[in-house]
């Protein structure tokens, strides 16, 4: 894992009535999230990294091996050193698990191990599967399959196309876990794309947002989201998320603290040993201003904060505050009645209170 | 009881059957596939092409095929230059002229079955270092195997059947183009009905066994038409 390694994509793609136009340098580690309604030219642009689709005009490159340039250079896919998950279960009907997991580590390395693969299936509970045909998996066995497979062939690059958005909810819950580990334990960059910000804000380092084939805003995912700029501010579910480690546990209240940059945070008690690094989602609508330490609350969650901006939101009754907290931002939606009568203006120090606190790993 | 002419005929035509087979399935595949992938506007044309057979009446293929191939055609030059001779009335000129007869047959089939596939199979086997002959083995032909099936009987099946083309490309050499049904046709002008019958009744219970085979060892052509 090299901090200088990059993903850099130049891409320019005309297709239906639609261009994509992106120039884009994202991290060689962690998760970077391609984030967009449908139509944004997110799915595309995977399949240009992949080259399932060849762009008119593009230079891809991944840690300086070139997969693609503007003087007509282009790597077929099977020749990259790529994983790829589909949106819906990929899996060969015609092979078993264990054959379908042989298929791509056969080609990539030469050779099939089975301890290898026995180790990856147990890494994503699908050992008691390996003789049953696909037609007899669930969606989310499926998925976990297409997933392993994917990493048998131990890719340089890892690429996502929104994996969970054919299973229902409970099917999502049963993957997410494996994909957080996968966030935690994999070496390789990955690139995610997705329109649901909830797996955003579980999975991505680093987001880009996508809209009409352009790239909006790219970054840091804690900074991005926190950006009064952008659309994600505005939407009724806007959040930041912010990297926090356990303190301690009170067992008396069934409560565990928290500890981040700007202070502390007490959720539900979880199972989770002192200094295991978290991360917590707050939505906008969760955080209220006060200019005072208002000791009576029932809110236990507040820490002082300074504001940093105030913007309209799409409701005309209500603003979008920006705060910040020791160097950690976050987003208060209040109304413009309240902004007024607080007298909140970029600069002033007040006391952020944080209704709801979702813990995500 | 059938003679030695009616088993030389019986033999000729499986001969002949088997042969095209496996030419219209090495010359098939790779049509149909460029059928079912082309974006070419050359595509209805070679469509239409291919299935003329299915409408022409089988002497007007023979004629034509019979001047190409002659002495004073473009293929009958040809293949005199090679030092091949000249292809009409001869085993060649037959296995030539049914391939052309029965392709329609064995492309279509070949070419659903590819086309249910869908793009999605070879893109997964892409993005897993299958190169693409690789994909055509070990994905596309275990998943087409049905159309494949269906292709490989129809095109055996049709060859046996034919009559028409025969007759006008082959005339009715023994042991060189006197096939099945050239011989009933015979037997039939010479009044010798018990002989015609063995053939013909064979021929209707070989009809009957092919087609039942094709649809009881094919459990996919339940649920999806191959």
């Amino acid at each position: 894992m090299n901090a200088a390694t990059t993903l850099a994509l130049r891409v320019q793609h005309a297709y239906a009535g639609f261009s994509l136009d992106v120039d884009l340098a994202l991290p060689g580690y962690g998760v970077s999230v391609l984030f967009g309604h449908s139509g944004s030219g997110k799915t595309t642009l995977l399949r240009c990294v992949a080259g399932l689709e060849r762009a008119g005009r593009a230079r891809i490159t991944l840690n300086g091996d070139c997969w693609q340039d503007e003087a007509g250079h282009f790597t077929p896919t099977w020749q990259r050193a790529i994983g790829y998950v589909f949106q819906e279960a990929s899996l060969f009907p015609h092979l078993d698990v264990r054959r379908n997991l042989a298929f791509g580590m056969k080609r990539a390395g030469g050779v099939v191990n089975d301890d290898d693969i026995r180790a990856m299936a147990d890494r994503f509970g699908i050992g008691s599967l390996l003789g049953r045909m696909p037609d007899r998996l669930s969606g989310g066995e499926r998925q976990r399959v297409a997933i392993a497979r994917a990493l048998l062939t131990r890719p340089r690059l890892l690429l996502m196309d929104e994996p969970l958005s054919a299973l229902d909810s409970a099917r999502k819950q049963e993957i997410l876990p494996y994909l957080e580990r996968l966030h935690d334990e994999l070496e390789i960059p990955m690139l995610y794309v997705t329109h649901q910000i909830e797996e955003a804000a579980r999975l991505a380092d680093h987001l880009v947002l996508m809209a009409g084939g352009r790239v909006m805003a790219a970054g840091a995912l804690t900074d991005t989201l926190a950006r009064l700029d952008l659309p994600l501010a505005r939407d009724q579910e806007a959040s930041v998320v912010i990297a926090a480690h356990v303190l301690d546990h009170d067992s008396a209240w069934h409560l565990t603290r928290l500890g981040f940059a700007g202070g502390e945070l007490q959720v539900s008690q979880r199972s989770l040993a002192a200094g295991t690094p978290v991360r917590v989602r707050i939505l906008a609508r969760d955080v209220s201003v006060a200019t005072t330490p208002d000791h009576a609350s029932s809110i236990q969650n507040r820490f002082p904060c300074t504001v940093t901006g105030i913007a309209p939101a799409d409701d005309p009754a209500q603003c979008l505050v920006g705060l910040e907290a020791g160097g950690v931002a976050l987003i208060s939606r209040v109304t413009h009645r309240s902004a007024a009568q607080l007298g909140l203006a970029p600069g002033l120090a007040v006391w952020a209170q944080v209704k709801a606190v979702a813990l995500l790993e | 009881m059938p003679d030695s002419q009616d088993l030389a005929a019986v033999w000729l035509t499986l001969k002949l059957a088997a042969t095209v087979t496996v030419l219209l399935l090495l010359l098939g595949t790779p049509l149909a596939w460029w059928l079912a992938h082309t974006r070419s506007r050359l595509r209805s044309v070679v469509s239409a092409l291919v299935s003329m057979p299915l409408v022409l009446p089988p002497t007007v293929l023979g004629f034509y095929l019979l001047l190409v191939m002659g002495p004073n055609g473009v293929v009958g030059q040809a293949t005199q230059a090679l030092g091949l001779g000249l292809l009409p009335f001869t085993f060649p000129g037959l296995v030539v002229a049914s391939t052309f007869y029965s392709l329609p047959f064995v492309v279509q089939p070949i070419q659903n079955a590819i086309e249910a596939i869908g793009p999605r199979p070879l893109e997964v086997a892409a993005t897993l270092r299958s190169r693409p002959l690789d994909t055509f083995w070990s994905v596309v032909v275990p998943l087409a195997r049905p159309g494949f099936l269906t292709a490989a009987v129809l095109g055996f099946a049709h060859t046996v059947g034919e009559f028409g083309v025969v007759l006008m490309i082959g005339g009715n050499i023994p042991g060189q183009t006197r096939v099945v049904s050239v011989q009933i046709f015979d037997r039939v002008e010479a009044l010798e009905y018990s002989q015609a019958h063995w053939l013909a009744g064979g021929m209707v219970v070989f009809a009957f066994v092919v087609l039942f085979l094709l649809y009881a060892l094919n459990p996919d052509s339940r649920r999806r038409p191959a």
